[in-house]
């Protein structure tokens, strides 16, 4: 176990891809990092980075207290799990799990010892002696968090481990890795585009967005105060309604939009802050006309256009109200549940 | 699998189809089989004149000829060392270009143009490159103090055909080789890496294992060819010399039956080497069906 210090990290490709931009992040020994981003923002490049598998253009990187920019990706002491599981299709599990202690001079009871202990944890027992071929999405995904698990390194790296899963096994095996993360407390760093992995399994949320750090902060901080008008449309499901200034009613919401700090054009509203009733306190007012009804068992979403405008806004609805087929209805919300952001900064201006 | 039905208007349109293929293949094939099956059975006398039905007695004969059993034991030598030269010599360009990005595949289309030379060519060119009194190498081998004469040497004969004849399945290797590195996922190095494993034992544990279906298909092709397809080298090289030295089976066919005239013999080692391919075969099938390995 050992902390990761990321110090001006950069990768520029041999097309000239920029593909990672003077990163800073540090991770503290036995945290759980998530990072996020839209793809093609550098995620996998950071992290294969870190794990040795891509040579750093310019920066410092740290396992420990070691500087790691020219050591191999086995003498770096870290784990990683592969989207694709990459397990050696034609080895037995239990020689996928005794690969890489063989390789690194672990006696045979030792190795023994080790593979069994983990198989047990991750409940693999019983198909140690199958070949991968042999075995269900789920159990290679298994295998591969195993065969990382076995060597107990430093951090353990993970691309995208749960895309390969279909929905209900996703939740589950998202929940069991939290549980191991919190139980074995190795430094860990996660890279996920899935929305529900980034706000529930990390102590920290990275978010990337081309190559930079938009914002990192707890997964609530993160989803309660985001910093960019980035993170403000990235984080979140369904995204946060972007509503230009310009686009509403200056006349019947001037007092309101008074009250918002100097330099605010853009209003970010999250779609559950959206509502049908007029609130009792400050709020702004916005004339819609419902385009789509979208139910869903525990939540529904009502998509609707701004009056004389293209722009689509969501707001999380209980059930369809009469009201809603009126040609053009009222939608409010408060003051205090509006995140204000510059157009042109792309910052927050609270 | 269901495999989909085709239904033809005209009756015999499939058969008009199939027809040039089946034509030739009795013409050149079932044909001269059959001739040299029935062949085997008979013997002629000295002129020519009378031949006589013999039943298996040209192939108890040919066991008992020293000069057959030795060109059993050439052509093992022979087909064994041109199967390991040139797959492992193929094996080894396969990973370095494999490496390479950008120049990848202007290397490849090199290395393939010799398996566009035809097998008598490709034995002159060794012919001029190993002939002891003008060739280029012999020449530097001098300077290494060692003297090369393939002509009386029995074993620098069977280097020499087991060159000239390797050098050509290298490119058919290398492509095969080439096309199995790069279906092996590269994910699949980069955890062996981080698992500890230096280049060398990635290669011997992991890339290795993993081409071992391609391995064995080109094991038994190479096999297929050195004892089969490989008479133009030896007839352009060293005619099966020095004494019998590099007589392999199929020169040695043609040498009793078209040199010597000894049909009935010469028939008979036709139909064993027949046998002999029919069981590479089968077991190629069955090995592949197996889909070896994993
Ligand atoms: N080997 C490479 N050579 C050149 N450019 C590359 C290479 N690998 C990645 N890139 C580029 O670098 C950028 C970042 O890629 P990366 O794979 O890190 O994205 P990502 O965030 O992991 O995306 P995804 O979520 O789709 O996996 C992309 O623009 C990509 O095209
Ligand atoms: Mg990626």
């Amino acid at each position: 176990m050992s902390s990761i210090r990321i110090l001006n990290l950069s990768k520029v490709y041999d097309d000239s891809t920029h593909a990672v931009k003077q990163i800073n992040l540090n991770i503290d020994d036995g945290e759980f990092i998530v990072l996020v981003g839209p793809s093609g923002c550098g995620k996998s490049t950071l992290l294969r980075m870190i794990a040795g598998l891509e040579t750093i253009s310019d920066g410092e990187l740290y396992i420990g207290d070691r500087l790691v920019n020219n050591l191999e990706p086995a003498e770096r002491d870290i784990a990683m799990v592969f989207q694709n599981y990459a397990l050696y299709p034609h080895m037995t599990v239990y020689k996928n799990m005794a690969y890489g202690l063989k390789n690194r001079g672990f006696s045979a009871s030792e190795i023994e010892e080790r593979v069994q202990k983990t198989a047990k944890m991750l409940e693999i027992e019983q198909f140690l002696t199958r070949k991968p071929k042999a075995l269900s999405g789920g159990q290679r995904q298994r295998v591969a968090m195993g065969r990382a698990l076995v060597r107990e390194p430093a951090a353990f790296l993970l691309d995208e481990p749960l895309s390969n899963l279909d929905a209900k096994l996703r939740v589950q095996m998202r929940v069991e890795i939290k549980q191991l993360q919190k139980r074995l407390k190795t430094t860990s760093l996660y890279v996920t585009h899935d929305q529900l992995e980034a706000m529930t399994l990390g102590d920290r949320l990275v978010v990337l967005n081309q190559g930079q750090v938009e914002q990192v902060g707890a997964p609530l901080e993160v989803y309660n105060r985001p910093e960019t008008l980035f993170v403000a449309g990235f984080i979140g499901s369904p995204s946060m309604n972007l509503i230009d200034i310009d686009h509403l009613d200056k006349s019947i919401n001037a007092h309101a939009l008074s009250s918002l700090p100097k330099g605010t054009d853009i209003l970010g509203i999250r779609p559950d802050c959206l509502s049908s009733s007029q609130p009792n306190e400050p709020s702004i007012q916005l004339e819609c006309n419902m385009t789509l009804f979208e139910p869903s068992g525990a939540e529904s979403h009502l998509y609707m256009s701004l009056k004389d405008q293209q722009q689509i806004l969501i707001m999380r609805v209980e059930s369809l109200k009469q009201e809603f087929s009126e040609p053009y209805f009222k939608v409010y919300a408060k003051i205090k549940d509006i995140h204000p952001f510059n157009k042109l900064s792309g910052k927050r201006t609270d | 699998m269901q495999t989909k039905k085709l239904t033809f208007r005209n009756a015999w349109l499939p058969y008009l189809l199939l027809a040039p293929q089946v034509i030739i293949t009795a013409i050149f094939f079932l044909w001269p089989a059959g001739q040299a099956l029935y062949q085997s059975l008979l013997r002629q006398d000295a002129f020519g004149f009378n031949t006589t039905f013999v039943g298996l007695d040209n192939f108890t004969r040919l066991f008992q000829d020293d000069l057959y059993v030795n060109a059993l034991q050439v052509t093992l030598i022979f087909s064994v060392g041109t199967t390991l030269l040139s797959m492992s010599v193929a094996l080894l360009l396969a990973v370095l270009v494999n490496r390479m990005l950008r120049s990848r595949d202007t290397y490849t289309t090199f290395l393939v143009w010799p398996y566009a030379i035809a097998p008598a060519i490709a034995g002159i060119l060794w012919w001029f490159i190993f002939n002891p009194s003008i060739g280029i190498l012999p020449y530097f081998l001098e300077m290494l103090g060692i003297s090369w004469n393939h002509r009386s040497n029995g074993n620098q004969a069977m280097l020499l055909v087991i060159i000239a004849a390797a050098w050509k399945q290298i490119s058919y290797n290398f492509l095969f080789f080439l096309a199995g590195l790069q279906s092996i996922p590269h994910s699949l190095i980069e955890a062996a890496a981080i698992d500890g494993a230096n280049k060398f034992k990635r290669f011997w544990t992991i890339v290795f294992p993993l081409l071992s279906p391609i391995t064995f298909f080109l094991m038994v092709v190479n096999v297929v060819y050195a004892m089969f397809d490989t008479f133009g080298v030896i007839h352009a090289t060293t005619e099966g010399g020095p004494a019998q030295a590099t007589n392999i089976l199929v020169y040695k066919v043609y040498r009793d039956g078209f040199v010597s005239m000894n049909l009935g013999s010469s028939a008979a080692q036709s139909v064993i080497l027949m046998a002999i391919v029919v069981l590479l075969t089968v077991l190629q099938f069955k090995y592949i069906e197996r889909r070896v390995n994993y």
